[in-house]
């Protein structure tokens, strides 16, 4: 049960059964230190399945998962959460607690003195690009464009290295959409996280990416760098690369209107 | 004879038993009240932990909720230890009354929590204890505590009907009262009873609108 700690995700030949529906099968995948990789796929496809299956959510029917060269199921669950941020579609922030509270939930877990905690939680509401005086605000005064951003500062509190993300700007509106992907590509890069990000959408999924895998039917069908992807010549890669070049002909009329 | 001159004298007469059954009335809902309490938030508690068992227990309180009051006091007669006559088997009666509501009322309660948080809660490693304490629990303390208001308001009439097995309290005027065709007697019963009832309606509705979080 060696596996190279290198590697901060890997599956071997895991397969997750509800009752007699098989909702990922033989998957195989490794995640370097520091990459992002985004799972790509319509919906009910197992790309949540998959995110799950690392924080031990859920354990794996056969095969196994590591993290950090250790099998899922030997981490006490709750030590392996708190090393892996978990940030979801819905946010869950606790409505009863203030913003700061909420991005200080793990570190307070942890057992952090007070100080030191409100000072991390400055520091993350800097980082994504909130002022300090949201801190004492609860989640029902934010937008959702605001309350995504303390969902993504709530996951990075520990400073954990492995972040899972599961369609985390799904619900916004296209422009708060784009400006915070574009803010947390920056981030990324400062950081150096080693990132699962689950997303149905092709667009979202080159722009953040480093390696992409590309789930159907609960099978890994095609894992490799966005250019390796683009050259994929996988029927359901293809339907998803036609969906970005759907937005070819407006590219050429904004260059002809350009001019 | 005018209005405050019947009004002492019905004081006179009746406020010394009128106080007496009171507090044996309010011993009553207190004492039942705090063993529900005991009871009912655990198992309310354990059946959103183990979802299997939330129908089994649900239903018995349920049957316990559609046995008619005065036939319940009689069942208890004849048992030992729970039953027999006086206060204990009253006792019993409204505890296993008080229970439905809020047994119900915790696990809908924690039930409604959004699931997202709960996930949230538990994807960043929370133990159960502490989404629980922590999240669970605060969030469905509104609807937990509507629970005992109801509870709290039904064991206040309740208690009066316990009169019959020598529970005490006010049904002890009432039952008087009736008997012997005076009403005067009857209405040193009642009145305290339903203002008894109506305060803690009052004052559990005050504590539930200060401790609900509606954001």
């Amino acid at each position: 049960m060696e596996s190279n700690p290198e590697v901060a995700v890997k599956f071997s030949e895991v397969s997750y059964q509800l009752g007699q529906r098989s909702l990922l099968s033989d998957l195989n995948l490794d995640v370097q230190p520091g990459e992002t990789l985004v799972l790509l796929g319509r919906s009910g496809c197992g790309k949540t399945t998959t995110l799950k299956l690392i924080n031990r959510l859920l354990t794996p029917t056969s095969g196994n998962v590591w993290v950090e060269g250790k099998v899922t199921t030997r981490w006490n669950p709750i030590q392996l959460r708190r090393r892996i941020g978990y940030v979801i579609q819905d946010i869950g922030l606790f409505p009863h607690f203030t913003i700061a509270r909420n991005i200080g939930l793990v570190p307070a877990l942890e057992g952090w003195p007070a100080p030191r905690i409100r000072q991390r939680v400055e520091t993350l509401l800097q980082l994504v690009g909130l002022d300090s005086e949201f801190a004492q605000r609860y989640p029902h005064q934010l937008s959702g464009g605001q309350r995504q951003r303390v969902g993504v500062a709530r996951a990075l509190a520990a400073d954990p290295p492995i972040l899972l993300m599961d369609e985390p700007f799904g619900a916004l509106d296209p422009i708060t959409r784009s400006s915070i992907q574009q803010e947390f590509q920056q981030l990324q890069r400062t950081l150096g996280k080693t990132i699962i990000f689950v997303t149905h959408d092709i667009q979202e999924a080159f722009i953040l990416a480093s390696k992409i895998g590309l789930m159907q039917n609960g099978r890994l069908i095609v894992q490799g760098t966005p250019t390796e992807f683009l050259r994929s010549q996988e029927p359901e890669a293809i339907a998803f690369i036609q969906c970005l070049r759907a937005l070819e002909p407006l590219h050429d009329l904004l260059k002809e209107n350009m001019l | 004879m005018n209005l405050p001159q019947s009004v002492s004298q019905f004081v006179n007469q009746y406020g010394a038993e009128i106080v007496r059954h009171t507090g044996e009335h309010l011993f009553l809902v207190g004492l039942s009240m705090g063993l529900a309490l005991l009871l009912g938030l655990p198992l309310g508690i354990l059946i959103t932990r183990k979802p299997r068992w939330s129908k089994p227990v649900l239903g018995v309180a349920n049957v316990m909720q559609t046995i008619p009051s005065l036939a319940l006091f009689g069942f208890l007669i004849p048992l030992p230890l729970l039953g027999g006559i006086g206060t204990r088997p009253a006792i019993v009666a409204l505890t296993l009354y008080s229970l439905l509501p809020i047994i119900r009322n915790t696990y809908t309660g924690i039930m409604g929590v959004d699931p997202a948080v709960r996930e949230a809660g538990r994807g960043m490693g929370m133990t159960d204890w502490q989404l629980l304490s922590q999240v669970e629990i605060p969030l469905a303390l509104g609807v937990i505590l509507a629970g005992v208001r109801v509870a709290t308001v039904i064991a206040v009439g309740l208690a009066a009907i316990a009169s019959p097995i020598g529970a005490g309290g006010l049904g002890d005027l009432i039952y008087r009262g009736i008997a012997v065709l005076d009403n005067q007697r009857i209405l040193a019963g009642t009145i305290p009873a339903a203002l008894i009832a109506i305060g803690l309606d009052v004052g559990f509705g005050w504590l539930e609108k200060k401790l609900t979080i509606n954001h």
